[in-house]
């Protein structure tokens, strides 16, 4: 079968283009290296969607930041992912710090980012509830349009809306050529041969050596991406309630220096460090430098974090582009009909359904026929298990008596959510995967007691033996062997 | 949805819950309804199949699942209920508990009194903040035991171990009984936070050698970022900051995590219960009553604890405060503050009754120390004093002292000098 679009990366960038695709007549693929959507940069970030006062005037990030950022507002509500517009403060503490929030404010203005607001004094961020802040702050940024998100149910949730209307998804599916063959492409993939019109790189961190495959002999002329790794904190819920907004430190020469966050889940968020130097594309790795840099760091916006409550460290990477500070996203000079996102770091999870919209525009532009579906179909996340009133919860456990045994303690996640979770339009195979979809092993003992629990649903709910049930990645092997006495 | 009244609700069926029963059974009390989440009663004993469980309690050795089946057995006849499958989701300080069950659906049981014994869980490696990359092959102790002892599977063939917590220090004997290699137990502190008779019997025994005052200052990833293939550890200065240059490699599959074990008391803090920031379980009075009126604690959720024997005399002493309770009230009277002095990291009860001739304070020391005394004194005045030839923080001790003592407002617990 031939497609008209293929598009490579199913991260919030890919999966936001699939999205708005899959509302027109046309036949679209979606390629995913990994065994799930929202496997790299997506799954590890800060979970914000930024108000849009922070990239330049003029900017194509300015203008989707902006953009997204509401689009993502009323689709949490129709497609019923974890989302909440709690507003952000930049904080300042000094003179350089007034003008540079200044400055943002009158950015912020010019990039459409609406009831932006200067806080002056102490007093009135106080009166926002913010008492936990250190004691030097006393001048903010308030822009109450900036919201905390599940970003893998984002992604997921724009990616099984993609597939339950037509769009086909291809997972553990690793490009490894492309070719232009008179006026479309022939895509070389782990499972086979992909022929697609149009292609769209959303490869995140790899967009320059998916370019570089198109580009054949040509390569010099592909930009490059150069991989910066961040890493945060995650705390106890028990920490959760000591910011109320989005507090993010005055941008700086120095950097832009880390932000303090409830997540939408109720723990607590802290970091990220910004670091080039011991970054590779699919490095997730933890440094006690960067560790200590976030602590010593965001004990200036909060002093009285207690990080003896936290409960994971984790590291995301961002594609940034060298010499270039915007997305890069038009379609390729050198090969026409194939189209970069490149260089899509923060703020790209606030972007969102945006990149679907510029891809629509940009075929539109290249003289693709784009004609809307009559008969579009939302599908809904499930809410959490535990989010639902008494009489829902009894109705639930009443249809399926599943719903009534709790698998993880911590997060008050039912047997029912995991198995349906299993069996969901892009279903969950893994530990992480589930965990993704339901929250399982999120909490305080980050999986120690229902990780075996769910190992075992896994086994008997799928008919899997126990060599092919993953942590995360394909091949991620829980457990090794037997016993002896099971042998 | 369905409302029930019971004389006393106690909310955990392993070793703690059962012997709350147990003890409050024994005082008399006949409407007790144990809420159990798991399948099967008993708690992590169910997965401790090693023997040394009862040497104080039942004066043999006992497998943990045999040790529970003691207290099983004793409640038979009696009528005490048991609903198992069922997880408590609220708690209020009314004493109303909110359970959940696939059979029962949603419904509230009050208690006249409430027991709490939900037990502890393990620290994990976001709790020490491990370095390194994120994959698979990082376990706690007590995951990778109920893996191995309950569903048959191992988790790793070369193993390294941090912290020498008994857990972490029974994992690996029971690793390398079933085949796998472990190449080596490393320890943060100078010295072992296990029973010095797990240190012979798991690690010594078997050739296993204890890193102490080394930390893992990295975990690294297969090629494919799939599994751990190298764990790195590091000497540390008497501050615990690794010294570079000290670095050894282990290339391995695993890496097993005993370091530390926290009270559960999500529960608690719904209902109210005000915690002790050392031991982070409740704060309570020598009858284990916690802050909130009629709402009693024992076990790992109270204290953590090294022998399952102390959580049964402690979960017997819970339930004799609840009978007492439903019986007679609330204890009146003013209460003498325990206080830990110098040497002692916490001591719990933190509150003492009038009530009774004598109270037992428990205790952990701060650090490995010989020939020492503990001493209790109220005001100037020494009320006990017992010498030690040695102690150490990972042997919990006690001490008794006669409450007609207790003249003054509180009583220090601290270790002196011989």
């Amino acid at each position: 079968m031939k497609y008209d679009v293929a598009i490579i990366g199913a991260g919030i960038t890919g999966s936001s283009i699939a999205f708005e695709l899959s509302k027109y007549d046309l036949k679209v693929v979606l390629l995913e290296r990994e065994n799930d959507v929202a496997m790299k940069t997506t799954k590890a970030n800060s979970a914000i969607i930024h108000a849009g006062y922070d990239p330049k005037e003029g900017t194509k990030m300015a203008r989707l930041n902006v953009l997204g950022s509401s689009l993502i507002h009323d689709y949490a509500e129709k497609l019923n992912f974890h989302y909440k517009q709690i507003g952000s403060l930049v904080v300042g503490r000094n003179e350089k710090d007034h003008e540079i929030i200044d400055k943002l404010f009158e950015r912020g203005n010019k990039n459409g980012v609406p009831n932006l607001k200067v806080l002056k004094t102490r007093k009135e961020i106080e009166d926002l509830g913010e008492t936990n802040l250190h004691e030097d702050i006393d001048y903010a940024l308030y822009a109450p349009s900036a919201a905390i998100v599940s970003p893998w149910e984002m992604c997921l949730s724009f990616a099984e809306n993609a597939v339950k209307n037509g769009v086909a998804l291809k997972l553990n599916c690793k490009v490894n050529d492309i070719t232009k063959v008179g006026d479309s492409f022939e895509i070389e993939t782990s499972l086979g041969k992909v022929e697609s019109d149009y292609v769209i790189n959303a490869a995140g961190t790899h967009a320059d050596d998916i370019y570089k495959l198109v580009l054949k002999e040509k390569a010099d002329k592909s930009f490059t991406i150069v991989p910066s790794r961040g890493e945060y904190y995650l705390l106890d819920k028990d920490e959760g309630n000591l910011v109320h907004h989005v507090i993010f430190q005055t941008p700086t020469e120095m950097g832009k220096g880390v932000l303090v966050s409830q997540t939408v889940h109720g723990n607590l968020i802290v970091g990220p460090d910004a670091d080039i130097n011991n970054a590779t594309k699919d490095c997730v790795h933890n440094t006690s430098k960067s560790m200590a840099y976030v602590r010593s760091t965001s004990v200036l916006s909060v002093p009285s974090i207690s990080f003896g409550s936290n409960i994971r460290n984790f590291a995301g990477i961002r594609a940034t582009l060298k010499e270039y500070d915007d997305f890069l996203i038009e379609e390729s000079n050198e090969v026409k009909g194939f189209i970069n996102f490149a260089g899509i770091k923060s703020p790209g999870l606030s972007c969102g359904p945006a990149f679907g919209l510029e891809a629509v525009e940009i075929l539109k532009g290249i003289g693709v026929q784009l004609n809307k579906k009559k008969d579009y179909e939302y599908v809904r996340r499930p809410t959490f298990f535990k989010d639902l009133s008494d009489d829902e919860k009894l109705e639930m456990i009443k249809k399926d008596s599943r719903y009534g045994q709790v698998i993880c303690r911590c997060e008050t996640v039912t047997e029912g959510e995991i198995i349906h979770a299993m069996h969901e339009i892009i279903p969950a195979r893994t530990l992480d995967g589930i965990k993704r979809r339901v929250n399982s092993g999120m909490g305080r003992c980050q999986g120690g007691f229902c990780g075996p629990k769910i190992f075992e649903l896994l086994m008997e709910e799928l008919h899997l033996s126990y060599d092919q049930i993953y942590q995360d990645r394909e091949g991620s092997q829980v457990v090794v062997c037997r016993t002896k006495g099971e042998n | 949805m369905n409302f029930l009244n019971v004389d006393l609700l106690i909310i955990g069926g392993g070793p703690a819950g059962l012997a709350a029963a147990y003890g409050a059974y024994n005082a008399g009390i006949r409407d007790i309804l144990i809420v159990e989440r798991d399948h099967r009663l008993g708690g992590i004993l169910n997965q401790c199949i090693h023997n040394g469980f009862g040497l104080h309690r039942f004066k043999e050795e006992l497998t943990g699942p045999e040790y529970a089946q003691r207290y099983i057995d004793m409640l038979k006849d009696t009528s005490v209920k048991v609903v198992s499958d069922s997880m408590v989701l609220d708690l209020s300080a009314d004493r109303v508990a909110t359970i959940m069950s696939s059979k029962e659906g949603l419904r509230k049981i009050q208690g006249k009194a409430v027991v709490l014994a939900m037990g502890c869980r393990e620290r994990s490696r976001g709790a020490i903040s491990i370095p390194g990359d994120r994959v698979a092959g990082v376990y706690t102790a007590g995951a990778a035991q109920k893996y191995c002892n309950i569903d048959g599977y191992l988790v790793g063939k070369r193993v390294v171990i941090l912290g020498s917590g008994d857990i972490g220090l029974i994992m690996a004997r029971r690793m390398t009984l079933e085949g796998a290699k472990v190449l080596a137990d490393v320890e943060l502190m100078p010295y072992s936070n296990g029973l010095n008779r797990n240190i012979a019997q798991c690690l010594n025994d078997f050739d296993i050698p204890l890193y102490l005052s080394h930390t893992v200052t990295d975990i690294i990833a297969d090629e494919d970022n799939k599994r751990v293939k190298k764990v790195v550890i590091s000497k540390v200065d008497e501050n615990r900051r690794p010294i570079p240059g000290s670095e050894v490699e282990f290339e391995c599959d695993t890496l097993l995590l005993s370091v530390g074990l926290i009270p559960e008391n999500e529960l608690s803090t719904k209902a109210g219960v005000i915690l002790d920031k050392r031991t982070r379980g409740p704060l309570v009075k020598d009858n284990l009553e916690t802050s909130v009126e009629g709402i009693f604690a024992c076990g790992n959720v109270l204290q953590v604890h090294d022998l399952v024997d102390n959580v049964s005399a402690e979960g017997e002493r819970a339930g004799l405060g609840a009978a007492n309770f439903i019986n007679n009230g609330e204890v009146k009277g003013d209460l003498v503050e325990a206080v830990p002095g110098e040497g002692v990291s916490y001591l719990c009860p933190q509150l003492i009754t009038k009530e009774g001739e004598y109270v037992d304070l428990f205790f952990r020391v701060r650090t490995p120390t010989s020939n020492c005394k503990i001493v209790a004194k109220v005001g100037d005045k020494v009320v006990r004093s017992i010498p030690k030839i040695k102690v150490i923080p990972s042997e919990m001790e006690s001490i008794r002292i006669k409450k007609a003592d207790l003249l003054d407002k509180k009583v220090v617990v601290q270790l002196e000098a011989k």
